[in-house]
């Protein structure tokens, strides 16, 4: 566990959390949506739990963006608020 | 805007009360916080899965253990949760019969590689890329006993090469290689597997899920072997389910329900 790891990958998990919630294109938002998916997995597995980490990784990162995607597709692609 | 201010301040609020909570937490990896070293004056569980969950089980990576031995029972819910939540979204989305209109399109020979030279890029990297995916997937739900890895991760890895050859080229050429009714047969088969080992070692006469009588069933010198051996036979039905889930979500979501050509 290094300490300057953790405060960088911190400091990206809480920009990459705010982008997402505030930029008005869905499909940008999905993608960095998945960017703080793979940063949380490198912060999982910085702490030990591979296991964990390996399923945000598959999950969360990977194919979560991909379903999100799918429904931007299918609905507007601009946020209405 | 009022509500947008109002749900800053109940956000900034319950953030600083969690926050608050942090500050009572054992330090991290603390090897005398309770969930280390149990409450004082009884045994600790996670000392107990360390110091003899390789005895009992003879598999080194504890994760695996823990997961699909000792809370065999959790793991098999949590795979009828996948399956139910790919059920819910077929009901939701499938859209059967009714077809909007029928676009006769001419059947491509080779549509990864037709077409222009972007689709040629993608569809031949994805050629190449495609088998290397599968087998990792395969090795990372076999290797799951020693290595970081186990069902989950395994089937929504496998999930994800169907997912790419339908980015890559359209629904339907993901859906030749693994049909709707495939889909649906191998999530059912895998929640089959893994109630089937838990249902074998009630018939002899142990608890669900209790896999080391299932020792004479799988050729096994000894109960330690047979509930390894059966932990892989458990990760094999829950990577059938979620492999099928996963896929199936896609499909419903990017066809609207249609299941034809997708993106």
């Amino acid at each position: 566990m290094i300490f300057a790891f953790d405060i960088i990958i911190l400091v990206f998990l809480v920009v990459a959390a705010l982008i997402s919630l505030s930029v008005k294109d869905l499909l940008s938002a999905s993608m960095i949506y998945g960017i703080y998916g793979f940063l949380i997995c490198l912060l999982w597995a910085e702490m030990g739990a591979v296991d964990v980490a390996f399923t945000e990784a598959s999950v969360g990162a990977g194919v979560s963006t991909v379903l999100l995607i799918a429904t931007v597709f299918n609905t507007r692609r601009r946020s209405s608020d | 805007m009022l509500s947008k201010v109002f749900a800053t301040i109940a956000v900034a609020i319950t953030g600083s009360i969690l926050l608050y909570g942090v500050s009572d937490f054992p330090a991290f990896g603390d090897p005398h916080s309770p969930a280390n070293a149990g409450v004082p004056g009884s045994e600790s569980v996670s000392l107990y899965f360390i110091e003899e969950s390789y005895k009992d089980t003879k598999v080194p990576n504890l994760v695996t253990s823990v997961l699909a031995d000792y809370r065999g029972y959790d793991t098999m819910f949590e795979t009828v949760v996948i399956f139910a939540a790919g059920m819910a979204i077929f009901a939701i989305l499938r859209v059967v019969g009714n077809k909007e209109e029928e676009v006769s399109r001419e059947p491509v020979e080779n549509s990864f590689t037709n077409g222009d030279h972007s689709r040629i890029i993608v569809g031949t990297t994805v050629r190449i890329v495609v088998p290397v995916i599968q087998l990792f997937a395969l090795y990372v739900v076999a290797h799951g006993h020693h290595s970081p890895g186990g069902g989950f991760q395994g089937g929504v890895i496998l999930g994800a090469s169907f997912i790419i050859i339908a980015l890559a080229e359209n629904l339907n050429a993901a859906l030749r290689r693994l049909s709707e009714q495939n889909y649906v047969r191998l999530a059912v088969v895998g929640i089959f597997i893994y109630a089937l080992f838990g249902v074998m070692a009630q018939v002899l006469g142990r608890n669900f899920l209790d896999y080391g009588v299932l020792a004479p069933l799988l050729f096994t010198d000894g109960p330690e072997m047979a509930r390894s051996h059966s932990m892989l036979g458990v990760e094999v039905g829950v990577a059938f389910t979620v492999t099928a889930i996963m896929f199936a979500i896609y499909a419903n979501l990017s066809s609207r329900g249609q299941l034809e050509k997708g993106l």
